[in-house]
């Protein structure tokens, strides 16, 4: 399997704190970005596909820092998705998430 | 006589002769012990109503209807196969035959008779006492006449000042009248208080307007000059008054009783032993007409010991019994404190006592103790009833007195009053004794799982008679659930070890504008969904910055964010605001030309507004531009903040309108728009008492009356409906809305997260009483601060849309998507009744397979 590096948008495109919703080859991903955090990265992205709430929501919940670990609590009926995994929190569920990078300007994500 | 239940003919037949508060209370313990399945049971009543709450009979003058009153309102009995005539009086008890007659010339046969027929109220026989214009204060009835009259009347006097005398006196002052109490005694409630104690009362009450006479004999009542009646004393003075109120204690109800030959008391009262059996084992007696060791209990609480003993026994249990009652009390009259607990006077023999009295804040207080000091015998308390819980628990569990007894009613220096710790109580001490709950009952219910205040009460009743409990359950349920190991945090997530009112004080002494500075200063961690809305939301309730302010935006929730609410497919809705549900034609055209535009699904709300449904995230910017730019500002349908302000049209256009209903809502809403709270408030205003507003069913309702407005509070409906709590009547525009103001900044300063009023009030200690000494009398002295910051609120409200449409950084976030100008096509809509609604999963996988 090949993978690459591929621009989704401008760093200006991300809100410090918080979450956007972003289209990569026809799914949708939902892209943190969190000065905070104290890993390499500072961008995370998952699938923007909330599995509860069949909808996609994820880019709009809020960040929750919760035993060191940062996730995201769905705006639907707020489980928590961790942002470097795509774990759930509450139930046995793991979501789709993908590495990312900043390069001056430009956020990368890796496709698989 | 009117009851669906048939008779049945194979059952003994058990008659409750008496459906005050004690005969309801008995029914329910049979009931309760599903004695009705082993017993026919029929009640009589000899008023026209079932029973109801006359220990808050007051209440009916302050805006309590009889239904509010009201024990039952005979689904119980129904449901139950309980028979029940009401309005029927019993004239005889043939004991032989063992028939009852009655006034309408029926009979009925009964094999176990319950005679609760309470007692009536004594009117000294002195001449004149028939004239018209003199009441006595028992019934609705008695209310109803009371009131009819005080309209048409300047001056009132009531004739006697014990205890329900005063309270009478106050309901005449509430009704307009210049007021008098008129004493035998050469003091006020002569049963409760010593000769000091009622002298500061005297002093009290005086202070507020009402005439105290004591040591008085009424010798005559005659015409009067300036007023209708003239009542001369034995001194030689008079006083002149329109009506007259006699309340000069009570008589048991012993008539019946009297007539068919059980045995009776030398000064009345049907004798009982400790079953509550008359001399007549096949019947019992119950409440203020029995007799037991010739004493006769003229209050609820042991006449529900006395119901659940008669029950007990009736149904074969003979462990529990009737063995006296204490008689402690404590009270608000005309709004002083006063309690009186045990041997209040000093009659034991050798006993010693403290007294402390205070000249300059009017307060009494005195401790009765035993010759060696050590057990606490009785207490008077006059001015401060918060000394109370501690004292009679002292006294009720003969607990050792602590050194320095005297310690127990003064001041504490440090603030505090010196409590007992729960700790220290027996299992058996009585925590509830209207309901006769202790510590151990107590214990048992949290340990059986009911782990909060609200829980216990339900499980054990303790806190739903008189109330008067309700601080001291608190300490009890909190005490054993931390013996239980649940530990009682109040941290309001794991980034900050406070309270949401205590980061509001923080917030707003150190004057911190943003989350991040409060975290670095008082907290730990990078925050989570619990802390960063509710920071967001008191930084706006102390601040009222814009929302979406970079540093504020990461706090707000999704509907916050995005000033819309969420839907189930990722949609929002759009709640315009619409003050007082009133809009022209032309702005209803603007919503309807908007939604068609968007193909928005529109409904009209229960807080009379229309939600837009259906609108992409994209969209949002675009219908707001419009809909600002046609005179519209947001409606805050998303944010935990005053939602909508109901009424109905009132004066202008009703025939039943009393007052202007509609100009006030739309000026209450116009007002209150921007403030963001603990959670979402809704209001409403009726122009009439006929309610069509339902304001009594909100956070903040206003009904207009003859004399201005009455406001209710901490109501709501959803998932636990509660009526709101009368708060004042008869205000002016002014004062109504301060007291608005007051109510809401110290609900939003004092609440906890998510909390709605109604819990918010009935976790306040004090409950609605305290609320009122906050907002009416200043008694924490944060009125000011109240009013300075619901007027920067005020003056400080901006149109979150408005602002976030002229801000192009805050219009980016609108975007579908980052990199990517399609749809989300998640989003699918199918019609019905002509307008879309989003599709279920199976539609979708049609709709899928279809285009596939």
């Amino acid at each position: 399997m090949t993978t690459q590096w591929k621009l989704v948008c401008k760093k200006s495109d991300l809100i410090e704190g918080a979450g956007v919703a972003a289209m990569v080859n026809n799914q949708q991903v939902a892209i943190f970005y969190l000065p905070e955090a104290t890993s390499d990265t500072k961008v995370f992205a998952i699938s923007n596909w909330d599995p509860f709430g069949k909808a996609n929501v994820l880019s709009r919940g809020l960040v929750a820092h919760l035993q060191g670990q940062w996730t995201v609590a769905s705006p639907l009926y707020k489980q928590h998705f961790v942002l470097s995994t795509g774990e759930c929190l509450e139930e046995d569920v793991k979501i789709p998430h993908w590495d990312m990078k900043l390069e001056g300007d430009n956020v990368f994500i890796l496709e698989s | 006589m009117n009851s669906n239940t048939p008779l049945s003919a194979s059952k003994p037949h058990l008659v409750v002769v008496g459906n005050g508060m004690v005969g309801h209370h008995f029914v329910e313990q049979m009931i309760a012990q599903s004695g009705h399945e082993s017993f026919q049971i029929t009640v009589f009543g000899e008023e026209p109503h079932l029973a109801y709450d006359r220990v808050h009979l007051s209440e009916y003058f302050t805006g309590k209807g009889a239904a509010d009153l009201a024990m039952t309102d005979g689904t119980l009995y129904d449901d139950n196969g309980v028979r029940y005539f009401t309005n029927s009086l019993v004239t005889e008890i043939d004991r032989k035959a063992k028939v009852l007659l009655l006034q309408d010339g029926q009979s009925l046969s009964y094999d176990k008779l319950v005679l609760a027929t309470g007692s009536y109220p004594f009117v000294p026989p002195i001449p004149g006492h028939k004239r018209d214009n003199t009441f006595v204060y028992r019934t609705l009835e008695d209310l109803d006449a009371i009131r009819d009259c005080a309209k048409k009347v300047t001056r009132g006097t009531v004739v006697g000042g014990g205890l329900l005398g005063l309270e009478a006196a106050n309901a005449l002052k509430n009704l307009g009248l210049e007021t008098s109490v008129v004493e035998f005694a050469p003091r006020l409630m002569p049963v409760q208080l010593d000769e000091k104690g009622g002298s500061v009362l005297k002093g009290m009450i005086e202070g507020l307007g009402v005439k105290v006479y004591t040591d008085t004999a009424t010798q005559e009542i005659v015409d009067g000059e300036a007023s209708f009646h003239r009542m001369n004393f034995a001194d030689g003075t008079h006083l002149e008054t329109d009506l007259i109120l006699f309340s000069a204690g009570i008589r048991p109800q012993d008539a019946l009783a009297k007539q068919s030959g059980l045995e009776m008391g030398e000064r009345g009262g049907i004798t009982i032993n400790n079953h509550c059996q008359t001399s007549d084992a096949d019947i019992y007696s119950i409440g203020e007409c029995a007799l037991w060791n010739n004493m006769i209990y003229g209050l609820v609480a042991p006449g529900y010991t006395m119901a659940k003993a008669a029950a007990g026994h009736l149904l074969g249990d003979t462990s529990v019994a009737f063995t006296g009652a204490d008689m402690s009390t404590k009270l608000k009259l005309l709004g002083c404190d006063v309690g009186s607990v045990g041997d209040a006077h000093a009659k034991t023999q050798g006993c010693k006592v403290f007294v402390y009295q205070d000249e300059i804040s009017q307060s009494y207080r005195k401790m009765v103790v035993s010759e060696d000091g050590k057990k606490l015998l009785g207490a008077v308390l006059v001015g401060d009833n918060s000394y109370y819980d501690t004292l009679l628990q002292y006294y009720l569990n003969a607990i050792d007195l602590p050194e320095q007894a005297q310690s127990l009613i003064l001041p504490a220096m440090d603030g505090a009053p010196a409590a007992l710790g729960v700790d220290a109580l027996p299992a058996t001490a009585s925590i509830c004794s209207c309901h006769n709950v202790s510590k151990q009952d107590i214990s048992d219910a949290v340990c059986n799982g009911a782990l909060s205040v609200g829980d216990v009460k339900g499980v054990t009743k303790a806190g739903t008679g008189c109330g008067g409990c309700a601080a001291l359950l608190k300490k009890v349920v909190d005490n054993e659930l931390l013996a239980l190991g649940v530990e009682v945090s109040t941290d309001i997530c794991e980034h900050f070890a406070y309270t949401r009112q205590d980061l509001f004080n923080i917030i707003k002494i150190e004057q911190i504008k943003s989350f991040d500075d409060l975290l670095k200063k008082h907290g730990k961690g990078h925050g989570c969904e619990i802390c960063k809305p509710a920071v967001g939301s008191i930084l706006a309730s102390v601040w009222n910055e814009y929302v979406l302010k970079k540093e504020h935006i990461v706090l707000q929730d999704t509907n916050d964010r995005f000033l819309g609410n969420m839907q189930k497919d990722g949609t929002y809705s759009i709640v315009p605001r619409i003050p007082g549900g009133e809009i022209t034609p032309a702005k209803l055209i603007v919503l309807g030309e908007v939604a068609k535009e968007y193909n928005l699904y529109t409904k009209i709300t229960g807080g009379q507004r229309i939600d837009l449904f259906g609108a992409t995230l994209p969209q949002l910017p675009e219908i707001w531009g419009k809909l600002v730019a046609a005179g519209f500002e947001t409606g805050q349908a998303y944010g935990k903040s005053l939602r909508t302000v109901k009424s109905c049209v009132g004066s202008t256009w009703c025939r039943y309108g009393v007052d202007d209903s509609m100009t006030m809502a739309v000026d209450l809403e116009n007002r209150y728009k921007g403030l963001r709270s603990p959670h979402k408030i809704k209001f409403a205003v009726s122009g009439c008492t006929r309610e069509c507003a339902e304001a009594q069913s909100k956070d903040i309702g206003v009904i207009a009356t003859e004399g201005g407005w009455n406001l209710y509070v901490c109501g709501n409906g959803g998932m636990k409906p509660r009526h709101g709590d009368l708060f004042a009547t008869d205000l002016d525009r002014e004062t109504l809305i301060t007291y608005i103001d007051r109510v809401l900044m110290f609900y939003t300063k004092t609440a906890d997260r998510l909390q709605r009023t109604s819990v918010w009030m009935d976790g306040l200690e004090g409950g609605l009483e305290y609320l009122k000494d906050v907002v009416i009398n200043d008694k924490i002295g944060m009125c000011d601060e109240l009013d300075k910051a619901m007027d920067y609120v005020v003056d400080t409200f901006q149109c979150e849309w408005k602002t976030t449409l002229e801000d192009p950084e805050a219009l980016k976030t609108f975007r579908q998507f980052v990199n990517y100008d399609g749809v989300d096509e998640n989003v699918v809509f199918v019609e019905e009744r002509d307008q879309i609604r989003p599709a279920t999963e199976s539609e979708k996988q049609e709709l899928i397979a279809k285009v596939g």
